[in-house]
């Protein structure tokens, strides 16, 4: 693993200048995850409709220094299933020389992963492409507009889990994707967040050093939809690992490994929620229950992955 | 000139061998009724080592198109298969697949599409894809879709035009039916279309590119007019490699079938396996004096107007019959295009039209027949010009 002055050195895939907001945490997360991309090893990158795509590509400007595609919302997985599958072919057929090394990157957000490519993920997953997929997962549709995906939090408030008289933002619980994604049998499956780079890259570097697919979830702030302000990215992220919010956790060849919280590092989950405009609801006295939820839900999925762990503890096929 | 043996084949099985002659470097397909023949026939050729094809089972249509399109702007030489519903899960994509100037080639087995659910040929699917942007063949039979697949991928890669095309086939009809074929050698194919040398590859890393932009504003619209272009532009290029390909095998190729119309009194305009069924019971109409052509456009993307033209301008009745119906609009696809080209052509030629054949209902004689006696009154003006639905 790099220190932070050796990744500075390391090449810059997207360039600055391109439109994302200040203190989007998903170009963050695609700055570090592509410091993790091995040296002699080039990377392609497709990309699903997002905040991502259309910001980074406005015709005639592209901010990608690196191959770039688009085809559409839902199917980053299978476009990029197809760009390697090419890629397999080529070589086959010598048309490609043997020892050139490139590797996939497929980034979606949490509505162009959890929700409408979710079978397209699956899909590409199961037939074992050689690609990390990323999900820049900020808990709602924010290119739309901040609408609700079943990666938003339970509570939260987005224009379409609405607070009013009858609710108080979303009802449902996230969707757990890195099981779902890990319950595919895949090499390996990271789930990390922008605010600890460390963990971050290292995460990448194991991604990419698979031969196979590799999933990466990763907890990317949106100010705009978490309103919150755009220099608070980072310590929002480090903070949403610090209350349990975001567990830390990666399956290596079907062995479960959790980063536990330390003792002096452990906070209360309103730390969490507090600074986010789109959880303002809960601190009225009659939503209390909602944060006793959230909190019994937090402790239940910790459970859940430390019974993984326990479960999974003699397998030994760590990724070198 | 090909002196090979006939033999006996479906379509499906000679769009299949096709494919394998030309080896593509992706195939991303998945299964749906009557294409899966197409499909099975390639998986074999995979696990046999017949190919050196990236075979990409997906979960779906849409991520077959989707798998092809990526496919296509890294490089590779691409072709798949789908029918009805699952050309129409692919709508989104096609339109992608054409805008972003992937030169696949996609085989469809021309299907009816749900509600009520029926897995018997029209043209009910094609017709959905009819304005995206991808070139659209006809084939009558088996032959010509073997034909039609070895030509479309020149077509498709000719860097004056460098669109997806489709090339299509009846369902079940033409593509389980089993007919006489002949089939070119290996190499000859090979030869035929040559090597495939992409522009703009993804996978080129030395020098990246980016593929799907996003445009705003007026360079949306001028990318659109591009479109516009190139397909009607692929036309004569169409015909260069039909005609080039003919020369090989000594099957002519026009991308207008026009049959008996020097002398015709009446035409009939009609795409795919039922101008056979036409054409018989036209042959049989000759006998008693009466003289009827059959026209068959077998580029129907871009439309070849001018060729329809000149094959119906004699005619003093025409009838268009349309194996998909465009509910709520005037006539069916083929009239309205048939009806545009001469109008434009400044012929007022009658023109009835018939939706025939949906969901596989038969063509039969006396169908053929109840359109053939119906001429003389269209031609005198004593038949209404609704569009009418063919053995209902």
């Amino acid at each position: 693993m790099a220190n932070a002055k050796e990744l500075a050195s390391r090449p810059e895939c997207l360039a600055p200048g391109h439109r994302m907001c200040g203190g989007c945490g998903a170009t963050i997360a695609v700055r570090q995850i592509l410091m993790g991309v091995p040296e002699d090893t080039q990377p392609v990158v497709g990309c699903a409709t997002g905040c991502l795509e259309v910001s980074t590509t406005i015709y005639p400007y592209d901010a990608w220094r690196v191959p770039f595609i688009h085809n559409a919302f839902e199917n980053a997985a299978a476009t990029v299933s197809g760009v390697e599958a090419a890629y397999k072919a080529l070589k086959r057929a010598g048309k490609i020389p043997a020892d050139k090394k490139i590797k996939f990157v497929a980034f979606g957000g949490d509505g162009g992963t959890y929700d409408i490519g979710l079978q397209s993920l699956s899909g590409a997953m199961e037939r074992g492409h050689d690609m990390v997929y990323v999900c820049y997962d900020n808990g709602a549709y924010m290119n739309t507009g901040i609408q609700r995906s079943s990666a938003t939090p339970k509570g939260a408030w987005a224009t379409t889990a609405e607070v009013g008289a009858a609710q108080q933002g979303k009802i449902q619980v996230r969707k757990d994707l890195a099981s779902v994604i890990a319950a595919h049998g895949v090499p390996y499956v990271g789930q990390s967040t922008v605010g600890h780079w460390k963990d971050l890259v290292a995460k990448a570097e194991k991604a990419f050093k698979v031969d196979g697919p590799a999933f990466l979830n990763v907890l990317a702030p949106c100010p705009r939809g978490w309103r919150l302000p755009s220099d608070q990215t980072l310590l929002i992220s480090r903070l949403a690992v610090d209350t349990k919010f975001w567990p830390l956790f990666e399956v290596e060849n079907g062995k479960w490994t959790l980063t536990p919280v330390k003792e002096k590092d452990l906070k209360p989950v309103e730390e969490f929620l507090k600074p986010q405009g789109r959880f303002k609801h809960l601190f009225k006295p009659e939503n209390a229950h909602i944060i006793e939820e959230i909190k019994e839900d937090i402790e239940n999925y910790w459970k859940y992955l430390e019974g993984r762990v326990e479960g999974s503890k003699d397998a030994t096929s760590p990724i070198e | 000139m090909s002196d090979h043996k006939a033999f006996s084949a479906t379509g499906n099985q000679m769009i299949a061998e096709a494919i394998r002659q030309i080896d593509p470097d992706v195939m991303a397909a998945y299964p749906i009724t009557p294409q899966t023949t197409i499909v099975e026939n390639y998986a074999k050729y995979v696990a046999n080592g017949k190919v050196h094809t990236e075979f990409v089972t997906v979960e779906s249509e849409h991520s077959a198109l989707s798998a092809c399109i990526g496919a296509s702007a890294a490089g590779a030489r691409v072709a798949t298969a789908t029918a009805s519903q699952g050309l129409a899960l692919m709508w989104e994509e096609l339109h992608i697949a054409a805008g972003m100037r992937t030169p696949i080639v996609m085989a469809n087995a021309n299907r009816a599409l749900s509600a009520p659910i029926s897995i018997h040929g029209d043209h009910s699917d094609v017709m959905g894809a009819r304005d995206t942007g991808w070139i659209i063949l006809f084939a009558e039979t088996a032959q010509e879709a073997y034909d039609n697949t070895v030509i479309s991928f020149r077509i498709a890669e000719d860097k004056r035009v460098l669109l997806p095309v489709m090339t299509t086939l009846d369902g079940f009809i033409t593509s389980h039916a089993m007919e006489r074929c002949e089939m070119e050698e290996d190499q000859t194919v090979k030869d035929f279309v040559g090597e495939y040398t992409p522009l703009y590859p993804l996978l080129d890393t030395d020098n990246p590119v980016g593929h799907g932009m996003f445009a705003n504003g007026t360079s949306y619209m001028k990318y659109r007019s591009v479109l516009r272009k190139v397909n009607h532009g692929a036309l004569p290029i169409i015909e260069e490699y039909g005609k080039a390909w003919a020369e090989i095998t000594g099957r002519p190729y026009e991308l207008i079938d026009a049959w008996g119309v020097e002398d015709a009194d009446y035409v009939v305009v009609v795409l795919g396996s039922a101008a056979g069924n036409v054409r018989h019971v036209a042959r049989q109409m000759r006998e008693e004096g009466v003289k009827i052509g059959v026209v068959r456009p077998r580029v129907y993307r871009p439309f070849p107007a001018e060729q329809l033209v000149n094959a119906c301008k004699n005619a003093k009745a025409i009838a268009v019959m349309d194996r998909s119906d465009t509910v709520g609009g005037q006539y069916g696809p083929l009239a309205v295009d048939t009806m545009a080209a001469l109008y434009e052509a400044g012929l007022s030629i009658p023109v009835k039209n018939y939706v025939f054949g949906l969901g596989g209902a038969d063509v039969t004689n006396e169908l053929i027949l109840e359109v053939f006696s119906n001429f003389e009154k269209l031609e005198k003006g004593e038949l209404d010009r609704d569009l009418a639905f063919l053995g209902v």
